[in-house]
């Protein structure tokens, strides 16, 4: 597909991803009985197929749904659970997010899906005044727990501005949502099974970049995997690195590179966004006594800005350096310089040493 | 040839109007109980309806249209619908748009553009129908499929092939793309690669022009907006709340509706609950109409009363028009959803061999001559390309470039200078 042919022509540019990526999990959290090897989308896919069979009042609806989605997430699932709980609905994401609220509210699971991140801001309305305040300001009466948004986020080599963007820093500023971006097939299922069951709504952020290019040994039973809980995915004693989603993949290359000069990096996957994990990312700071934060959105206002906040706040005696951030650049998303918006591998290798050596 | 030029419809009248005096169409609709047909086959659908508008009737411009081609086609030119220059000029400008698109497709292939392009095969003739009508001073708003709105508004070849390849000679300086066609020369408002983004955006340049016109005295400002956008648009908010401010505040813009009866994998009649767009117009007070948008003549037509009541004065107008895509809706879409009979359907109805043959039949023009503007056309694109290969790729300096309108919105970098003139800022490290 073009895509694919897109990334091969980006490598040469030090974008950093090889081909077909695994991503190692330093934590065995899930047992590994009928592990099958599978991409982002299929993993994605057999966690609704999952999700539609335990709950005979699960819905998943969004725009192009039917056929399997423009990225496939939803193959098979109209076939199987047919039409009246696998629906496409016509182009209006403030409809579609609305409508699932109130779909929540009577007690049901709703899953929608907006095609791209970039789509979910006509939603935002809706999702920051109706669905995180729904249960508050009823007294508890009604609630849309059974709410989970999907959309895929981030960039993907030839996306633009519209098809690239990495909104989660708007949604972490909101009480009463919760949001989580995995960063593997594994992960990615056990994590969207966990949304779907949570009693609160959820955005749920799919890496794009990683729906095919990401591969891993996925288990093909139904397992659910805590949410609020961060995980370090690579240990290490003179930095710690945070981050989530695609990014980390990025990251992790950094990393090993970093180890070529004797810099030890600890790497934490945050996975939920909010209410994000402090004290395992604090343990570990308390560890290394230096932080770095990156994630492909906008330096300014991005969600680095709160854990940083936090750190210093809770770490700041401990700190020997300041926090570093590498992120994506104060612009809009854009089309021909992406490679040099992107906060790629040696932004993130030459602020590792650079903190080092405060 | 009697589908060909069968009469397009013409719903009308704002609210005030005698009831009585408008001769009901609804009624003439014969698609008396919606529920059970919508959930047929697209194509059954379609074609049944179809026939069906040749019955009813009414409206002045566009019964003429039918009357007059029926009584035969004589050689005299008072009775065709254009003149000769008029015919080639829409041949041209047909042959141009679907030349450079498939170019466009051939250079996706090659790796010379990247991104998602959206290509505007078979639809050509809403475009040359509408656009060729326009003024320099008149806008465009389009959607992402805009390669040839800006095209037909007059911005050359070269910008927009230079644009797509993200060259700095393209007409937004390499930073927009495909989706994104911006020229502040020809007044095309862009390529919005969200839909329904610029439906509100044309609707507030229709209330400059109006303004300018009505408090500002420029009494010869008759500038029309034209909003280009497709079917799935209409079943989006803004969409609604545009057709109300219109005709609230009786804007001179055209809301042109591109139905290719999909959106991506969506089938138009699945995902609304009444199909028939044009309907949606009356509802919120100004005429709905429905043309065949595969025949250029008769956008033509159409076109020319709803630009005429813009700039008279009289408000907005919603047209529907009838088209398709021949091909799938990016280049990254393999097309397997559509039903082939359905595309057979509207292959047969390609707007450039429809114009060609009239032009033919009713020797306005001779083979040769059509020949000629193809070639020329072939040369048009080809020299575009090459322009738009030797072009400089944009420098990196670049990307900080029109975030903000004072470039010193970067403010004040850790070592105390402004960071847009600190080159580290862009380049990150010595690395990248």
């Amino acid at each position: 597909m073009a895509l694919r042919n897109i990334i091969g022509k980006r490598i040469g540019n030090g974008i950093g991803l090889v081909g077909r990526r695994s991503l190692s999990t330093a934590t065995s959290d899930v047992e590994n009985r009928n592990a099958k090897s599978m991409n982002l989308y299929s993993a994605i896919n057999q966690a609704l197929h999952l999700a539609l069979e335990t709950d005979p009042r699960a819905f998943v609806f969004g725009e192009d749904v039917s056929f399997g989605g423009v990225f496939r997430c939803t193959t098979g699932l109209a076939d199987r659970f047919g039409k009246a709980r696998v629906f496409n609905t016509p182009l209006c994401e403030q409809g579609i997010v609305g409508f699932g609220i109130g779909l929540a509210a009577m007690g049901n699971r709703a899953i929608a899906e907006i095609q791209f991140a970039d789509y979910i801001y006509p939603a935002f309305d809706q999702i920051v005044n109706e669905a995180a305040k729904f249960r508050y300001r009823s007294g508890n009466q009604f609630n849309c727990g059974g709410l989970t948004i999907r959309a895929p986020y981030g960039a993907v080599g030839h996306g633009g501005h519209y098809h690239s963007q990495s909104p989660e820093a708007f949604f972490c500023h909101v009480p009463g949502i919760k949001v989580v971006i995995p960063r593997s097939p594994r992960q990615a299922k056990g994590l969207l099974l966990s949304c779907i069951r949570d009693p609160n709504p959820v955005v749920f952020f799919e890496p794009k970049w990683l729906y095919r290019l990401a591969v891993e040994e996925v288990p093909e039973h139904d397992y659910m995997l805590p949410l609020s809980k961060a995980e370090v995915i690579r240990q290490g004693s003179d930095i710690t690195l945070v981050g989530w989603g695609a990014q980390l993949s990025i990251m992790e290359q950094a990393c090993i590179e970093a180890e070529k000069d004797g810099i030890s990096c600890e790497l934490i996957d945050l996975k939920t966004l909010i209410p994000w994990d402090k004290e395992t990312v604090e343990a570990s700071v308390r560890k290394t006594g230096r932080v770095l934060i990156s994630h492909e959105a906008p330096v300014t206002g991005g969600f680095g800005a709160e854990i940083s906040a936090s750190i210093v706040e809770r770490c700041f005696l401990r700190l020997e350096a300041p926090v570093a951030r590498v992120c994506g650049l104060d612009t809009p998303f854009p089309l021909v310089f992406e490679p040099f918006y992107m906060p790629s591998k040696n932004k993130v290798l030459d602020a590792i040493k650079a903190t080092v050596n405060y | 040839m009697a589908t060909a030029f069968s009469a397009a419809k013409f719903t009308a009248q704002p609210f005030p109007l005698n009831p009585a005096s408008t001769t009901s169409h609804d009624s003439s609709i014969v698609f008396a109980k919606p529920t059970s047909l919508f959930l047929g086959s697209t194509r059954k659908l379609r074609l049944t309806s179809y026939s069906k508008f040749n019955l009813s009737r009414r409206s002045g411009t566009v019964d003429a249209v039918s009357d007059v081609v029926k009584q035969k086609k004589s050689k005299s030119s008072p009775s065709l619908l254009i003149t000769k220059e008029e015919g080639l000029e829409l041949y041209e400008d047909l042959v141009l748009g679907r030349a450079f698109e498939d170019m466009c497709a051939q250079m996706y292939y090659r790796g010379k553009m990247f991104g998602f392009v959206h290509l505007y095969n078979g639809q050509e003739a809403v475009s040359t129908g509408f656009i060729k009508l326009l003024k320099q001073q008149d806008s465009v708003v389009s959607t992402y499929r805009d390669h040839v709105h800006a095209l037909s508004k007059g911005v050359p070849a070269r910008a927009v092939m230079s644009e797509l390849f993200g060259k700095t000679t393209g007409c937004c300086r390499g930073q927009g793309g495909s989706m994104h066609m911006f020229s502040r020369e020809h007044n095309v408002l862009g390529g919005f690669a969200f839909i329904g983004e610029g439906i509100p955006v044309a609707t507030g340049a229709a209330f400059t022009s109006k303004y300018k016109r009505e408090v500002l005295k420029e009494a010869d400002c008759d500038h029309v907006t034209l909003a280009f956008f497709g079917d799935g648009t209409c079943n989006n908010g803004q969409f609604f709340e545009c057709l109300n401010m219109a005709a609230l505040w009786k804007l001179p813009i055209v809301f042109v509706v591109e139905n290719n009866l999909w959106a991506i994998g969506m089938s138009h009649l699945r995902a609304t609950s009444d199909p028939h767009i044009y309907k949606k117009g009356p509802a919120f007070g100004m005429p709905g109409i429905h043309v065949d948008g595969m025949d250029v003549l008769k956008v033509r037509e159409v076109a020319k009363e709803a630009i005429g009541r813009a700039r008279r004065g009289e408000g907005p107008t919603l047209v529907e028009c009838e088209t398709y895509r021949f091909r799938g809706h990016s280049l990254a879409d393999p097309d397997e959803l559509r039903d082939p009979a359905e595309k057979a359907h509207y292959a047969a109805r390609d707007p450039i061999t429809a114009l060609k043959k009239y032009l033919i039949e009713n020797s306005l023009a001779s083979e040769a001559e059509l020949k000629t503007i193809e070639k020329k056309i072939d040369e048009v694109v080809e020299d575009a390309v090459e322009f738009a290969d030797e072009s400089p790729v944009p420098a990196r300096s670049q990307l900080l470039e029109n975030v903000f309108a004072d470039p010193k919105g970067f403010g004040i970098g850790p070592d105390g200078r402004y960071r847009c003139e600190d080159p580290k800022f862009t380049e990150g490290t010595a690395h990248v």
